[in-house]
């Protein structure tokens, strides 16, 4: 091939690559540099020692987005796998309907869960007309992770999905050919299949899930601080303090890489895929 | 068994779809209550239409998404053409570079450019707005249309490009008439994810925007924070309603399309018998 | 000797369609038995019935005198080779083929012993750590046998399991698997759409077409006395000429009469006749009874293959002398070569 138009067409991805720098990269070590240098431009632990007095907050944020990310792995493997089973025709429109809520804005979403949960909702409504409550059931720890799950459910579903589907019924044929029942074929055979599905599912679901701020505000009222609350205070709130914010949103990316890095790390047979 | 899996899909069904559907009931409910239902009615339509808020906002959200999905199309089309030419370890380490916005949290993404901007602003007196907003929306559309864009590259017919010059097409040309047509599907569900995207974000442009620029999720979220308005159910009925009609038009041509290549596969397996 | 796998009445439809009608089969212990048809014929069907992966609409598998008919595919002493293999991607040769062993719980000491033996028997010694997905075809299919054999079935099933692998392999596994067959002395059922493959390899051959039994005997029965003419076409080239049966051992063909040696026709009874191309013989007499001319010569190796012309006739003659292209022939067959069959249905 010609050697100056293959150069040329390296050239083309020069515009791009210089936005990522400019919008990627330099913000992203602006971060850094809130994060270890004060007002004057002096080096400082302060602001990620200080990080240290929310770890209540940290702790609660990832108890919480694991245990929703747990739930939605529980609802979507059985799910995933019926899908992946049904005939081609109808594993895309049930596909279509279970994305389908994805693509109405989350806001909206998660607004849709206030209504019902709320002390005057229709589910108290409908538990009091059979003589039980008001239950306190919005502003809980329950109804941000009941908001997680529901948001961030199709996350889920979809990467789980996506493996199953390849998994070639003659290899689960093969497996009761070779003495397993259901449940023995379940677990010796579509289960170390969709690991990489397992994996990213967790990932899409955790990432989100430990660093929203709206989902803990809308559903959990003011008591349920999440690390997205405290990032967001330090940005936009009362509490106005850019270096913070920034030592924190510093360490909660270094715990969604340790995060990642352990799911690739569990996902070895997975070697191709270009993580960070 | 086959009843089990049929109940099972039910409920979680069921677990998706409730909420949006007692939304959509107590959007034509008169009273604004949202447990008890006590009368049809248009009347929270209307004031969504009445109100320039929303109008303006949704507006704000079109313009957006339009400029930042062709924005970010042609940027990353390009980036895709010249990171496929490029050596092993080039790739790997643009690549990884794109990833950065598609795995960081959204919150993180998004306050690092605040911080670029505040600095813009200090220094350029580059105020918030529709250009923050708009330079924040392509920076988080870019990744996906490259995603898209690149495997187009690995799956094209080889030597094709060779075939257009031995046929008597200069490079330009070659490209223009064997190479765009191969990458052209991954250019455009490229566009569209950005486009979606655009569409739906909040957390990112939550902190890139300004008062002048609110998109509709940004006043949908403000909305929410004042509790009860039965004019978010409307406004939630209409976008579930466009959803649906998408998706099915979308669901609709893509089976057609695919039988299509079904009659031309089974056309081509005759004429090798 | 006595039949370890009896097909009484099967049936089966998908859709509403038939698929499977009134199977009726008996196999014998340590036979190779070939199912042979064109693909729709239902032979992979009746393979899966067997192997439990299809439950019949009605009729009876018996076992070892044992009705295993809903019996699910885990519980039954046959295993099967798969089409395309279904090796499991997540596990390595040795793990594949210690699968069934494993889900049996066998001791170790036990897996390791079998596992090595089965690698041994297929030549895959030391593949044991091997991916199997970066295996060849050939080596893939090894895999496949061992793992099925190494359960010890009472019958193998197999499912059209060289059809991935070009010829020479094919030719090669073809011996290999007649001698694993022999050594172990166990029932092989082979599904093929391949007739030289049933050929060479069976012991008895099952013919099948639109999803019932056309004719069941030894390769060389099915070859020689086809029951019909589907059949005959099917098991190698044949001329299949109407003709109308004028008494016993005498035909009409083209508007001659033939001495045969069939009997037991009605009387102008219309019926197929089948002529092999290669039991006809080409003269340079163009008085015979039929004649024409010869329209094109292929050359395929070990002889010519002709097509020759007469008034109501193209003959597909094999012979290892060719006359000239446009050349008048006379067409010559004796009574042993004409086979009459009744016409097929439909």
């Amino acid at each position: 091939m010609d050697k100056k138009f293959n150069i040329g067409q390296k050239l083309v991805a020069s515009p791009y690559i210089v936005w990522v720098a400019v919008f990627v990269v330099v913000p992203l070590l602006m971060v850094a540099y809130f994060a270890f240098f004060g007002d004057e431009g002096k080096f400082t632990l302060e602001y990620i020692k200080s990080v240290g007095q929310y770890s209540d907050i940290f702790i609660r944020s990832i108890w919480m987005a694991a245990v929703a990310t747990i739930i939605c792995l529980l609802i979507s493997y059985p799910l995933a796998f019926i899908l992946s089973r049904m005939s081609k025709k109808t594993q895309s429109t049930m596909l279509m309907i279970v994305m389908l809520p994805m693509w109405m804005n989350f806001l909206l979403r998660t607004y849709a869960w206030m209504t019902l949960l709320g002390n005057e909702g229709l589910i108290n409504h409908l538990l009091g007309m059979i003589g039980l409550g008001p239950f306190k059931m919005l502003n809980t720890v329950g109804a941000v992770i009941l908001g997680m799950i529901y948001n961030y459910l199709p996350y889920m579903i979809l990467p789980l999905y996506s493996v199953m589907e390849k998994i070639d019924p003659s290899v689960l044929e093969a497996a009761s050919d070779l003495g397993c029942n259901r449940i023995k074929a379940m677990f010796r055979v579509v289960v170390p299949l969709s690991i990489p599905g397992i994996m990213s599912g967790i990932t899409m679901v955790f990432v989100p899930a430990i660093s929203t701020f709206i989902i803990s505000r809308m559903l959990g009222g003011g008591g349920n601080m999440l690390i997205g609350d405290l990032i967001e205070m330090q940005f936009l709130g009362n509490a106005y303090n850019p270096n913070l914010g920034a030592a924190i949103s510093l360490v909660l990316m270094v715990i969604v890489l340790i995060i990642m890095a352990a799911m690739h790390q569990l996902d070895s047979s997975d070697d191709d895929r270009v993580l960070l | 068994m086959k009843k089990l899996s049929k109940l099972y899909v039910s409920l979680v069904l069921l677990f998706l779809y409730v909420p949006i559907f007692v939304m959509i009931v107590f959007s034509f409910n008169t009273t604004k209550s949202r447990s008890v239902l006590s009368g049809f009615t248009l009347e929270w339509y209307a004031k969504l239409f009445e109100n320039e808020l929303i109008l303006k906002s949704l507006g704000n959200t079109i313009i957006i998404a339009v400029c930042a999905s062709i924005i970010s199309t042609l940027l990353g089309t390009l980036a895709a053409i010249g990171i496929s030419r490029m050596g092993k370890f080039g790739k790997a380490t643009v690549l990884g570079i794109n990833n950065i916005p598609i795995i960081n949290p959204e919150i993180v993404t998004g306050v690092s450019l605040m911080l670029l901007f505040v600095f813009f602003k200090a220094r350029m007196s580059m105020e918030f707005g529709f250009t923050t907003l708009l330079i924040a929306h392509i920076t988080f559309d870019v990744p996906y249309v490259v995603l898209n864009v690149m495997p187009k590259f690995r799956q094209m017919t080889p030597h094709i490009y060779e075939a257009a010059q031995d046929l008597g097409c200069g490079p330009f040309k070659s490209f223009i008439k064997v190479v765009l047509p191969e990458i052209m599907p991954g250019i455009i569900s490229g566009f569209l994810m950005a486009f979606t995207f655009s569409l739906d974000d909040f957390v990112i442009s939550y902190f890139t925007s300004g008062p002048t620029s609110q998109t509709l999720p940004i006043t949908i979220y403000s909305m929410t924070r004042r509790k009860v308005s039965p004019e978010i159910n409307a406004l939630s009925t209409i976008i579930f309603v466009v959803v649906v009609i998408v998706l099915v038009v979308k669901n609709i041509m893509e089976r057609r399309s695919l039988n299509v290549k079904k009659y031309a596969d089974d056309d081509s397996a005759e004429i090798i018998e | 000797m006595e039949n370890v796998i009896s097909l009484n009445d099967i049936v089966v439809s998908f859709d509403g369609e038939t698929v499977l009608n009134n199977i009726n089969l008996d196999i014998k212990d340590k036979e190779f038995v070939t199912l042979l048809g064109p693909s729709g014929c239902g032979k992979t069907t009746t393979l899966r019935i067997i192997g439990g992966f299809i439950q019949p609409d009605s009729g009876e598998v018996i076992f070892e005198n044992k009705n295993i008919t809903k019996l699910p595919p885990y519980r039954r002493n046959v295993n099967t080779v798969f089409q395309k293999y279904a090796l499991f991607p997540h596990l390595n040769v040795f793990e594949n083929v210690a699968f069934g062993l494993r889900v049996r719980k066998l001791p170790e000491k036990e897996i390791n012993k079998a596992v090595a033996e089965m690698l041994e028997l297929v030549n895959l010694k030391g593949f044991e750590e091997r991916n199997v997905q970066n295996l060849s075809g050939g080596q893939q299919q090894r895999v496949a046998i061992a793992r099925a054999l190494v359960n010890k079935p009472k019958v193998l099933l197999l499912d059209e399991p060289l059809g991935a692998l070009d010829l020479k392999l094919r030719k090669e596994m073809q011996t290999e698997l007649k001698r694993i067959q022999q050594s172990l002395e166990i029932t092989f059922i082979y599904v093929t759409h391949d007739q030289e493959e049933a050929l060479t390899m069976s012991d008895t051959v099952v013919v099948m077409k639109d999803g019932s039994i056309q004719q069941i005997g030894r390769p060389v029965d099915i070859y020689n006395e086809p029951q019909n003419a589907f059949v005959a076409d099917f098991i190698g080239e044949s001329n299949i000429i109407d003709g109308i049966m004028l008494k016993d051992r005498l035909v009409a063909i083209c508007g001659h009469e033939f001495e045969c040696v069939d009997s037991g026709f009605d009387e102008k009874q219309p019926v197929d006749v089948v002529i092999r191309p290669e039991d006809i013989t080409l003269t340079a007499n163009a008085d015979e009874k039929i004649h024409g001319v010869v329209r094109s010569v292929t050359f395929k190796g070990v002889h010519y293959e002709m097509v020759v012309d007469s008034s109501d006739f193209s003959w597909l003659v094999h012979s290892t002398k060719a006359p000239e292209v446009g050349s008048e022939v006379g067409i010559l067959f004796g009574p042993d070569d004409i086979h009459i069959m009744n016409k097929m249905k439909g």
